[in-house]
């Protein structure tokens, strides 16, 4: 394992952010590797959305230091975080779609904000997004409302991934879908990932997207990270909070057999 | 970064042309008597896509009979670069030649992944001639008037029923929830009605004095702010201020509902919103608005004596020549239209908030049409009892 040629996409030292007096992240540091597929579980109100909020700066941080490509949050001009966002791409929990925009505007979007291409040209590249994501080019004609909670996610998935942007932030990508629908959005994900070269960080619960996509898992309890590596790794940690979250996956092949 | 598309270009590859211009250029074409030969250079990516774009189009690729490419300089490649390569082999569908030559290993999966995108047909929106289009929007517009109609007299017909029920089982009026929104459509707009029409009735005594008085008339300044306010003016602008206050809330308010699936909610748990929703807003508002013209219309009163003060009429002298000048008829007139105002104002808000679909656009859509509608038909409704009061001579 060559890990230490891998430059770091993200880097996250000694990050703390409090709310008044209740500190929800407490010192944390978090390397996410350029290439990689990194899965972050963490207790409901653990603090793992406010984590990830912290790093597209969307919550402010009380002290720390959080790099991504070698941008400083701190340090950097604005031109150098716009440069910054446009490289980074988002799938919030819910989608967050247009609703006013078709499915196809809601791709095209992004692109005509930051670049200046032809209408055709617009079209046609949006329209390759929303069939890579596993959706047919009659869909992009339907608005938001119109869509299931699967074909929501690829649309979101699809918008985020319109720039090709070097990293994607996904937030619960497979929770709401049912296990077939969140396996395939799974296998999506990690399709992508290695056609496009993505840097994935991902918060899920989804024990079988941790297990089967991505490369490395990262427990976050007690406003820390507890346990940082691979899934065999990870399964080997002390921590009590990682062990009983794992309980299941660590009985599993005992129970394979039975499932099977 | 190390990700696959990003890897460094050996320089030597370039051709002298390239590396003078830097990378700025993309392709380089070679057209020879058999076949044309576009070769890629440098960073085939959403950001150069334009340029490439116009580069590729240049070469005019679509006459040429064979043609190979050769992607073996390009450094970097993501969906947009993919989808041009990829267009630029498809062609414009005639027969020919097309090879694709050196193109780098890292690639491939992405390349083929957009072949197979864009291969569908849409089938593309009919348009009809120009008067055939006119005459098809007016028809629609014909029509969904009609259907606003019946939405407006089917919604008025089930709160009439559900009236009538409520009337026999009084516990289904909701005593609580109507308690409540008289206090938000009543007593929390009592201030803000109060400023505006004293304002109006200063206003319209200040011009009566300005030009009365030149033929001296200045006590006719009385008849003119007492009548004025009580048979039209006091119930119109109070009906007016609670379109665009409470009758734009309700429809948010019931819109978000909607789009929330809370009324679904409710429906499943064998309630009726029309009931639980509806009734209560309409009842609130049918009781709030009458009291609110007469506290509209007293205080319309009031800032026309304070103008009248000040233009040297003595109190006393304006409440006796008030006393002369309006009767009890005058009133009537403007306290009998005041519940019908508050009925259509009501009608109108609820039936466009159970119209709001999905999106958070028709939400606006919905509660500007119904701030629009609720305040035309008020005062088409005031023209009405206008002429019915004066053929019943009141």
């Amino acid at each position: 394992m060559a890990e230490t040629d891998v430059s770091p996409a993200i880097e996250i030292s000694e990050l703390v952010v409090a709310f008044g007096d209740r500190t929800v992240l407490d010192n944390l540091s978090l390397q996410v590797r350029a290439g990689e597929i990194l899965g972050l579980v963490g207790a409901s109100g653990a603090g793992k959305s406010v984590l990830l909020r912290t790093m597209l700066g969307l919550t402010a941080k009380t002290n720390g230091r959080i790099v991504i490509f070698g941008v400083d949050q701190d340090k950097a001009t604005a031109l150098e975080l716009q440069k910054l966002e446009r490289r980074c791409g988002v799938l919030y929990q819910q989608g967050a779609l247009f609703s006013s925009l078709t499915v196809l505007q809601n791709i095209e979007f992004p692109i005509r904000e930051y670049l200046d291409l032809p209408n055709r040209l617009m079209r046609e590249v949006a329209t390759a997004k929303l069939e890579m994501v596993g959706l047919k080019a009659e869909d992009g004609e339907k608005t938001p409302s119109e869509l299931s909670g699967g074909m929501t996610k690829r649309v979101a998935l699809a918008r985020a991934l319109a720039l090709d942007p070097a990293i994607v932030f996904l937030d619960e990508p497979t929770s709401g879908l049912d296990p077939i629908a969140a396996r395939e959005f799974g296998v999506l994900i990690r399709t992508l990932q290695r056609t496009l070269g993505l840097t994935v960080f991902m918060v899920t619960h989804d024990l079988h997207a941790l297990d089967t996509i991505c490369d490395r898992i990262a427990a976050l309890a007690e406003s820390k990270i507890v346990a940082i590596g691979s899934m065999p790794q990870v399964l080997g940690s002390a921590d009590p909070w990682v062990k009983s979250y794992f309980r299941d996956v660590r009985s599993a092949p005992a129970r394979g057999p039975a499932i099977s | 970064m190390t990700s696959p598309r990003k890897a460094a270009p050996s320089s030597s590859r370039y051709p002298a042309s390239i590396r003078e211009n830097g990378l700025d250029n993309l392709v380089l074409c070679t057209a020879t008597a058999e076949q044309l030969e576009i070769a890629g250079f440098g960073a085939w990516t959403a950001d150069n896509a334009a340029r490439l774009e116009v580069a590729i189009e240049d070469a005019n690729p679509n006459e040429a009979k064979r043609m190979a490419i050769d992607m073996g300089g390009v450094a970097e490649l993501d969906t947009f670069g993919a989808w041009i390569l990829e267009r630029l082999m498809r062609g414009d569908g005639r027969a020919r030649q097309v090879s694709l030559i050196r193109l780098p290993e890292r690639f491939r999966d992405l390349v083929e992944d957009v072949r197979q995108t864009n291969r569908s047909v849409l089938p593309s929106i009919k348009r009809r001639a120009w008067p055939l289009a006119r005459l098809a929007d007016i028809g629609a517009v014909v029509e969904a008037a009609a259907a606003e109609g019946n939405r407006l007299a089917s919604l008025a017909g089930a709160l009439v029923a559900l009236f009538g029920g409520a009337l026999l089982d009084p516990r289904r009026f909701r005593l609580t929830a109507i308690v409540h929104q008289l206090d938000r459509v009543g007593v929390r707009s009592v201030p803000i009605i109060v400023l505006i029409t004293l304002l109006i009735g200063a206003i319209i005594a200040q011009q009566g004095f300005f030009h009365f008085r030149r033929f001296g008339a200045d006590d006719y300044v009385v008849d003119l702010v007492g009548i004025l306010t009580l048979r039209e003016l006091g119930v119109l602008i109070v009906s007016i201020m609670v379109a665009g206050r409470s009758g734009s809330s309700y429809t948010a308010e019931l819109g978000s509902m909607k789009m929330r699936e809370e009324i679904d909610a409710l429906r499943t748990m064998g309630r009726n919103p029309l009931e639980v929703l509806v009734l209560p807003r309409i009842v609130a508002l049918v009781v709030a608005l009458p009291l609110l013209a007469l506290i509209g219309s007293m205080a319309a009163l009031v800032g026309g004596g304070v103008v009248a003060s000040m233009q040297g009429m003595e109190p006393s002298l304006y409440i006796a020549r008030l006393r002369e000048a309006v009767s009890i008829s005058d009133f009537e007139v403007g306290m009998i239209k005041a519940p019908f105002m508050a009925l259509v104002i009501g009608l109108v808000a609820c039936a466009e908030g159970f119209q709001v679909r999905g999106s958070s656009q028709s939400l606006g859509a919905r509660t500007t049409s119904s701030v629009v509608k609720a305040i035309f038909l008020v005062i088409a409704l005031d023209g009405f009892f206008a002429m019915f009061f004066s053929s019943i001579g009141m």
